[in-house]
């Protein structure tokens, strides 16, 4: 009997034939925590009076406040880095950008068991990692066993086809697919993306596929290991990592999702739930303050491209303040090599530093009172971006940039 | 035996209900944190539960972040066990981590204020209120063991390594 691609490396990493519904204990090749879940993994850690299994391969990344905001949380980045110090463990710090794009150019390989604090750590899955977040206790324990215990998740196959059609992209087919199945759609469950329409897409589209598998409760959101997969780990200077990774021809599914993506179309999620979607077209002329572009969702070099395509030589809509924060050091210094961020700059857009940014509700873009964002992020959730009584929308960065022009919900295939 | 009032919530709580990213300054200051314990959901909330007492909700309990503040300032405000129909997979982890009680069962029967009395040996729920009863769906051995053992700290400390059936 075949095996999907979660059974595939957990069969792999844990010395069993893993199927579905097993449990297993399996090796961990990366953890890496965060500033927000870090302090609590850290303490939890210390009462194991355990040392690091691997520090080498174990990450802290201040990235969710950072810079800090205030004291309470910069006495927390103290305690992290006295941490590293002293056990030897790897440091990212402020500006070095989002834990799930730092794992996405410099560690995550195909077939790793990848944990970590945050639960948008399934990013990586885009890269055939089985990657999946967990709570500090959980990470705390991993750090100090180097193992962790895993269900083998069931698998639902969304395979993708049909050619992707101008001002449509991987965010628009992930918010079509929650929507469809709805943010309990695949809890515990594994969902495994392939098709000629996956086929098609760079690293960067598949990683802001992957992020979102948990909006839908997934485990994780692997993709097959191919040709994409290979540049990318060579561009990121570890063409040796790759290692082809595909699901047996008869492995079993739980469920197959088939999407056409050549009839999709701009896709918006509306406040307060991600499932909550709709297309663009639908919401037009609904008035927007704020236009977030970047996170470990979309904030990649590919995403300021497009925008900065859409914005160039225009100017925001007065109304519309804009906030572009980078996903990484490395995307910033490119984006301004190539000319993105002086022309964002001039359209009139606030650049922040790399890191989450306003996405978690601490700092950089906190809403207002009745304001509504739209945001190329995950979560829109009551309350995420700092305030109950503010509306999240979640969309593509083309729409967020026709949207800033316009100063309410835009078509981006109005400005392509 | 396990014993005190429903606190009910609806659909789609999230971790973002329960420890808003706001207040991400007083995650190392639990007690503190805990007193706007899913401020919210229901403002009110923090004030009026007393120790023992349950939060009811119906499905997706706890989707979204990771943060175990989730689970762990539900538990440091007293509640004793969350019953739900469903619950996100992390927060699920997290809460047998931290010692929460999940108990998954249907809701639709238990309404806010309602007494209950959770028998979590025998897997059972009485709704004294009403006078049903209710059980509840056995979660994985291995997490019934960290569960046992008041979380996983503590499992760790006793058995220094997962111990699972072999398959």
């Amino acid at each position: 009997m075949g095996q999907t691609l979660a059974e595939k490396i957990l069969s792999a990493k844990s010395d069993t034939e893993a199927r579905a519904g097993h449990i297993v204990v399996a090796q961990v090749d990366l953890i890496f925590v965060q500033d927000s879940t870090g302090p609590l993994t850290l303490r939890q850690f210390n009462n194991t009076n355990l040392a690091v299994h691997n520090p080498k391969k174990t990450l802290l990344f201040l990235d969710h406040s950072a810079p800090s905001p205030d004291q309470e949380l910069s006495n927390d980045h103290i305690f992290l880095r006295k941490f590293a110090k002293e056990t030897g463990v790897v440091l990212s710090d402020i500006g070095d950008g989002v834990c799930h794009q730092l794992v996405a150019e410099s560690w995550a390989n195909p077939g790793d068991i990848i944990l970590g604090a945050d639960s948008h750590t399934v990013t990586t899955s885009a890269l055939g990692a089985f990657a999946t977040g967990m709570g500090s206790t959980d990470i705390a324990v991993a750090m100090a066993l180097g193992k962790t215990w895993l269900r083998v998740p069931e698998t639902i196959k969304v395979l993708v086809r049909g050619h992707w059609p101008k001002g449509v992209y991987g965010k628009d087919l992930i918010l079509h697919l929650i929507g469809k199945i709805r943010a309990d759609g695949a809890t515990y469950k594994s969902l495994e993306f392939g098709g000629e329409g996956i086929s098609a897409l760079s690293m960067s589209e598949r990683l802001t596929i992957a992020n979102m598998a948990v909006e839908a409760g997934a485990k994780v959101g692997l993709f097959p290991s191919d040709k994409a997969t290979q540049s990318y780990l060579r561009e990121q200077g570890r063409g040796e990592r790759y290692i082809p990774l595909a699901p047996d021809h008869n492995a079993t599914y739980e469920n197959i999702i088939e999407v056409d993506v050549s009839r999709l179309e701009p896709t918006v999620a509306k406040p307060h739930t991600v499932d909550n979607t709709t297309l663009v077209q639908e919401l037009k002329g609904v008035g927007i303050e704020q236009v977030f572009i970047g996170t470990c969702t979309n904030g990649r070099l590919e995403d300021i491209a497009v925008a900065t395509s859409i914005l160039a030589g225009k100017k925001r809509h007065p109304r519309t303040r804009v906030i572009v924060a980078p996903a990484s050091q490395k995307i910033l210094l490119a984006a301004l090599a190539k000319g993105y961020i002086s022309s964002l700059v001039e359209s009139g857009a606030t650049i922040v530093p790399p890191g989450c940014a306003a996405c978690l509700g601490v700092h950089q873009g906190v809403l207002g009172n009745g304001e509504a964002c739209l945001s190329t992020s995950n979560r829109n959730f009551k309350g995420r971006m700092g305030n109950p009584e503010a509306f999240i929308y979640l969309a593509s960065p083309a729409t967020a940039a026709a949207t800033a022009i316009r100063g309410e919900i835009t078509d981006p295939r109005e400005f392509l | 035996m396990l014993k005190g009032r429903a606190f009910k919530f609806g659909d789609g709580i999230s971790t973002d209900h329960i420890v808003p990213g706001r207040l991400l300054h007083l995650r190392s200051n639990l007690p503190e944190l805990a007193k706007h314990v899913l401020e919210d959901a229901d403002p009110t909330f923090a004030q009026r539960v007393k120790k023992g007492d349950f939060v009811v909700a119906s499905k997706n309990f706890g989707l979204g972040s990771s943060r175990e503040h989730a689970p762990l300032v539900i538990k440091v405000a007293g509640i004793s066990a969350v019953l739900a129909k469903s619950v996100a997979r992390i927060f699920f982890r997290n809460a047998i981590n931290v010692g929460l009680p999940v108990l998954i069962c249907d809701t639709d029967n238990i309404d806010d204020g309602d007494e209950l009395e959770v028998d979590l040996k025998l897997g059972k729920i009485s709704n004294l209120t009403n006078t049903t009863k209710l059980s509840f769906t056995q979660i994985p051995d291995i997490m019934l063991r960290i569960l046992d053992e008041g979380g996983l700290i503590p499992y760790i400390k006793k058995h220094k390594d997962f111990t699972v059936p072999k398959t």
